[in-house]
C-alpha cells in the first residue's frame, strides 16, 4: 500500500508542475497584460513603463522559474486588479468555495447514494421512476434557472431564506442544493447501474442462500464493491465544483473562488489567475489521489495494477 | 445578465412586499461590478467614483444640475497667470481620523498623484499638475504643465484631496482598505470587492454637497442582475442602479418600485480607420466610405428599441453637455439608399467585406452589423475583451469598431474629443487641421476661443466623417418608494442627496 502511495504521489506532483507551466504559458498568448493593468487612458508610453515594472519584458521561462520560486514559498504576489496580496485574496474566497463544494457534494452523496440504492432494489418501480426523473431534470436544468426558481419561491414568496450573500449557514442552502443538484444525477446512475450489476452477481447470492440478513447483503456485500467507480466520479465532481461553482457564485453573490477566477480572466489579473488554475489543479490531483487510495482500499485489487 | 427577459418575467410573478430599511436608517445598495481598490486614484471604475464623492472632497464643487462651479474644501480660487491656480481653503475642516485639513494636505495629494511613477491609474486625471505649492496654512497654488483650463472642471470631480500624514504613513493599500477622507461619509468597514458600509460624517462641514440624510450606507456587490431584483423584491436592497431598459420597464409597470432614468456621459460611437493603419487600401480611407457608414445607421430606431430612456442621438466627436461641444455639426440621416450610393461611387458598388470589433453591448453591436450589411458592407463580426481590443487598436489594425466612451464624467468636450483626435496610438483619422484646432482649444484660458475651435475640430471631424457617433447611453435606478432620490446625467451615485420619503 505503501509503494503504491508513494508511485501515485510522485505522479500527481509531476502532474501538479506540468499543470503550472502550461497555464503559466497560455496566460501569456491571452493578450498583452500590461495593457489590461495601465487601464482605459492610458497611452503607449505608460503602458511601457508597466511592461517593465512587472518584468513582463523578461524571457518567458525566466519568468516561469521565478513565479514557480514564489509559489512554493506560498507568494504569489500581488493582484493587479485588488492591489492586494494574491494568497490571501484566495485564501478568503477559496473557504467559501470549499464550504460550498463541501456541502455540495455531500449533498449530492447523501440523495444520490440512496435513490440509487433504492432504485436498483426496485428498478422499473414508481421510485426508480422518480429517480430518473430527477436525474434527468438535474441533467437538463441549467443551474442560473435553477438557482433563480429557488430564489423566487424561498427568498422572495416565502421568504424563508436569504437571496445572496454568505454571512450566516442559511445563505448557503439553497447554493448547495443547487450544486449539488448538478453533481446528483451522475453519482445516481452509477450508483444504480453498479447495484444491478452487483446484485445479479454470484457471490451475493451466494450471501442470500446462507441466510445473510437483507440489509448485511445490500451495504456490505453489494454497496462496497458498487461504490468503487462513484468514489472516483465524487472525487472529480469535487474537483468541478471548486473550479466550476461559478454560475452558483454569482447567482448567489457568494464571491468565491471559482468567480474570482471567471472574473480575474477578464480583467487579465494573471497573479490571480496563475496562482487559482494551480490551486484548482492541486484540489483535482488531490481528489483524484485520494480516491484511488480509497478505492485501493476498498478494492485491494487495485494496489497491484 | 444571464436570460434577462425570461428572469425579468419570473421576477413578475413573484410578488413580494417590498419595504425598506428605514427603520434603521440604512440605505442598502447594490453595485454590479467588484471594485478594485477603494482609494479613489487607483480604480478606474464607476463604483469607484461613487465612493469618491462620498468618502472625499474636492477642493471645488461643481453643481450636476447647473454645471456651476461653487467652492468646496477651497473657497475661492483665481488664476494667477495661465498656469497658476491660486486657491484659498475652507478654515475649520476635519478629516474623519480628527485631522485638520490644511494647505499641507492639498500639497502633498497633488505632488503625489501627480508624479507619474506612483502610478495613478488613470493619468488623465491627474497628469495635467505639475505640482502644488504652500503659500501658506490656507492659501495654496496649483502649477499646471501647460495653460489648461479644464483645470476646475477636473479639481471639482476626480481629483480628491486625501489626508497627507495618513496617506503617507499608509500608501493607496492602506487607503484603500481604510479610507479615510473629508466627505459627508465615512467607511467604516471595506471588504474588497464584497461589501462596503458608510456611516454619515456628523461633523461634515457646511458645504456645497449639503448635510447626509441617511445614516448608514450599505453597498453589497452583486454580480447578477437578477439577483439585484430578487433582493429588492424581498426587501433586502432599497436602491439597484444600472438596471437594463427591458427589465426597468417591466418593474415600473409593477408600480412597487420608483423607476427613474437618467442620461450618462458615455456616447457610442463607430471608429475608422481613416488614416489607412490597417492597410493602407483599405475601405474606410475613402471619404465616400465613412459617410455611407454614418447613412447606413438608423441611431433614432437603437436608441429607441434598444437603449430607450433618456438616450438620444449623437452627431458629434463628444457629449453635448461637455464645455465646448458644439452642436451645429454636419449630420447625416439615415439613408441606406444614399449610402449604396455613397459606396457606388467610392468604387464598391458591390460592397466589401470588413473585420468588424466590439469589445461591450453584443446586441448593440449586432444591430450596427446588420445596418452594415444592409447597404453591402458585410462584416465579420468580431467580439473581444477590452484589453485585447485595445491592443490591436494601438497597434493599428482595426478597420472599424464599436467603441464607447464614458469621458470619466469630465463636463468638458476635451475629455472626449481630445483624447481620441491629437495623433495618440488610437487616433485613426490622424488630422494635423484637427490637432491644431485641439491644440489651441486644448490650452487656451478664454471659454469663448475655447469654443469656437472646439466647434472647427469638431465640424472637420464630422465633414470627414472620421467617425460615426451614434448614441448617448442612459442608466436606470430602481429604489422602493421609501427612497427618494433624483439621479443626475454624470451616473454618479450621490448617497449625500439620497433621502426618506
Amino acid at each position: 500500500m505503501l509503494r503504491f502511495i508513494l508511485k501515485r504521489l510522485g505522479l500527481a506532483l509531476l502532474v501538479a508542475l506540468t499543470v503550472s507551466f502550461i497555464s503559466f504559458s497560455l496566460l501569456f498568448l491571452a493578450g498583452d497584460p500590461a495593457i489590461a493593468i495601465a487601464g482605459e487612458s492610458a497611452n503607449a508610453e505608460d503602458i511601457q513603463s508597466i511592461r517593465e515594472l512587472y518584468g513582463f519584458d523578461r524571457p518567458m521561462l525566466v519568468q516561469y522559474a521565478d513565479w514557480l520560486w514564489n509559489a512554493l514559498r506560498f507568494d504569489f504576489g500581488q493582484s493587479y486588479y485588488f492591489k492586494l496580496p494574491v494568497a490571501d485574496l484566495i485564501a478568503e474566497r477559496l473557504s467559501v468555495t470549499m464550504t460550498l463544494g463541501v456541502c455540495g457534494i455531500l449533498f449530492a452523496l447523501f440523495t444520490a447514494v440512496p435513490l440509487g440504492v433504492i432504485a436498483a432494489i426496485r428498478p422499473n418501480s414508481l421510485i426508480d421512476r422518480i429517480a430518473l426523473f430527477l436525474s434527468v431534470a438535474g441533467q437538463a436544468m441549467p443551474s442560473f434557472w435553477f438557482g433563480l426558481i429557488l430564489i423566487v419561491i424561498f427568498a422572495i414568496q416565502l421568504g424563508w431564506l436569504p437571496a445572496s450573500g454568505a454571512s450566516s449557514w442559511q445563505h448557503f442552502i439553497m447554493p448547495t442544493v443547487v450544486l449539488g443538484y448538478y453533481a446528483m444525477p451522475a453519482i445516481m446512475r452509477l450508483t444504480r447501474a453498479g447495484m444491478l450489476e452487483v446484485l445479479s452477481a454470484d457471490y451475493i447470492r451466494t450471501a442470500r442462500a446462507k441466510g445473510a440478513p437483507e440489509g448485511r447483503v445490500l451495504f456490505k456485500h453489494a454497496l462496497r464493491n458498487a461504490i468503487i467507480p462513484v468514489v472516483s466520479l465524487a472525487a472529480v465532481q469535487m474537483g468541478f465544483m471548486l473550479g466550476g461553482s461559478i454560475v452558483v457564485e454569482s447567482i448567489f453573490a457568494l464571491h468565491g473562488a471559482g468567480y474570482l477566477a471567471w472574473e480575474s480572466i477578464g480583467r487579465n489579473d494573471l497573479p490571480t489567475v496563475q496562482a487559482l488554475i494551480l490551486v484548482f489543479a492541486l484540489f483535482y490531483i488531490v481528489f483524484t489521489f485520494l480516491a484511488d487510495v480509497l478505492n485501493a482500499w476498498l478494492d485491494p485489487r487495485m494496489r497491484s495494477s | 445578465m444571464m436570460l434577462r427577459s425570461g428572469t425579468a418575467a419570473i421576477a413578475l410573478m413573484a410578488a413580494g412586499a417590498a419595504y425598506a430599511d428605514k427603520a434603521s436608517d440604512t440605505l442598502r445598495v447594490a453595485f454590479t461590478k467588484e471594485l478594485e481598490s477603494v482609494d479613489s486614484y487607483f480604480n478606474s471604475a464607476r463604483e469607484g467614483v461613487v465612493l469618491q464623492r462620498a468618502i472625499w472632497d474636492g477642493l471645488l464643487y461643481s453643481d450636476p444640475a447647473t454645471g456651476e462651479y461653487k467652492g468646496n474644501l477651497a473657497t475661492e480660487w483665481e488664476w494667477v497667470d495661465d498656469t497658476t491656480l491660486e486657491l484659498k481653503l475652507r478654515e475649520g475642516v476635519k478629516f474623519h481620523d480628527g485631522s485638520d485639513f490644511t494647505a499641507d494636505d492639498v500639497v502633498y495629494t497633488v505632488n503625489f498623484v501627480a508624479d507619474e511613477a506612483n502610478g495613478v491609474v488613470t493619468q488623465r486625471n491627474v497628469n495635467w499638475m505639475d505640482h502644488a505649492e504652500k503659500v501658506d496654512d490656507y492659501t495654496v497654488r496649483i502649477v499646471t504643465k501647460e495653460p489648461f483650463p479644464a483645470a476646475i472642471e477636473y479639481l471639482s470631480g476626480p481629483v480628491s484631496m486625501y489626508p497627507s500624514d495618513y496617506y503617507e504613513e499608509v500608501g493607496p493599500s492602506g487607503m484603500g482598505l481604510e479610507p479615510v477622507g473629508t466627505g459627508p461619509y465615512k467607511a467604516v468597514s471595506v471588504e474588497p470587492g464584497k461589501h462596503f458600509v458608510l456611516e454619515r460624517n456628523e461633523d461634515y462641514f457646511d458645504g456645497p454637497k449639503g448635510q447626509p440624510a441617511i445614516a448608514k450606507i450599505d453597498v453589497r456587490t452583486i454580480p447578477d442582475v437578477n439577483t439585484q431584483m430578487a433582493e429588492i423584491f424581498s426587501g433586502q436592497l432599497d436602491l439597484i442602479w444600472q438596471v437594463p431598459s427591458d427589465q426597468a420597464e417591466r418593474m415600473a409597470e409593477m408600480g412597487q418600485f420608483t423607476v427613474a432614468n437618467e442620461s450618462t456621459m458615455r456616447v457610442g460611437y463607430l471608429a475608422m480607420d481613416a488614416a489607412g493603419r490597417s492597410d493602407p487600401e483599405n475601405p474606410f480611407t475613402k471619404l465616400e466610405v465613412r459617410q455611407a457608414v454614418n447613412h447606413a445607421i438608423d441611431r433614432e430606431t437603437i436608441v429607441n428599441e434598444l437603449l430607450k430612456g433618456k438616450s438620444t442621438p449623437i452627431h458629434t466627436a463628444c457629449f453635448p453637455s461637455q464645455f465646448g461641444c458644439v452642436q451645429d455639426v454636419t449630420e447625416y440621416e439615415y439613408d441606406p439608399e444614399k449610402a449604396k450610393e455613397l459606396l457606388a461611387e467610392a468604387g464598391y458598388p458591390d460592397g466589401f467585406t470588413t473585420e468588424f470589433y466590439a469589445y461591450r453591448d453584443r446586441e448593440y453591436a449586432e444591430a450596427i452589423a446588420s445596418y452594415l450589411n444592409a447597404v453591402g458592407i458585410e462584416t465579420d463580426f468580431k467580439m473581444l475583451q477590452y484589453s485585447a481590443l485595445r491592443d490591436l487598436n494601438m497597434k493599428g489594425e482595426v478597420p472599424i469598431s464599436f467603441q464607447t466612451w464614458g469621458s470619466f464624467s469630465i463636463n468638458d468636450a476635451s475629455a472626449m474629443v481630445s483624447q481620441f483626435f491629437k495623433h495618440g496610438e488610437l487616433d485613426d483619422a490622424r488630422d494635423d487641421e484637427v490637432l491644431a484646432e485641439l491644440d489651441i482649444a486644448d490650452s487656451s484660458i478664454d471659454p469663448e476661443t475655447r469654443i469656437e475651435h472646439y466647434g472647427i475640430a469638431l465640424q472637420r471631424i464630422a465633414d470627414q466623417a472620421y467617425w460615426a457617433p451614434l448614441f448617448s447611453y442612459n442608466t436606470n435606478y430602481v429604489f422602493t418608494k421609501e427612497v427618494a432620490y433624483t439621479p443626475t446625467p454624470d451616473e454618479v451615485l450621490r448617497f449625500h442627496t439620497a433621502a426618506w420619503n
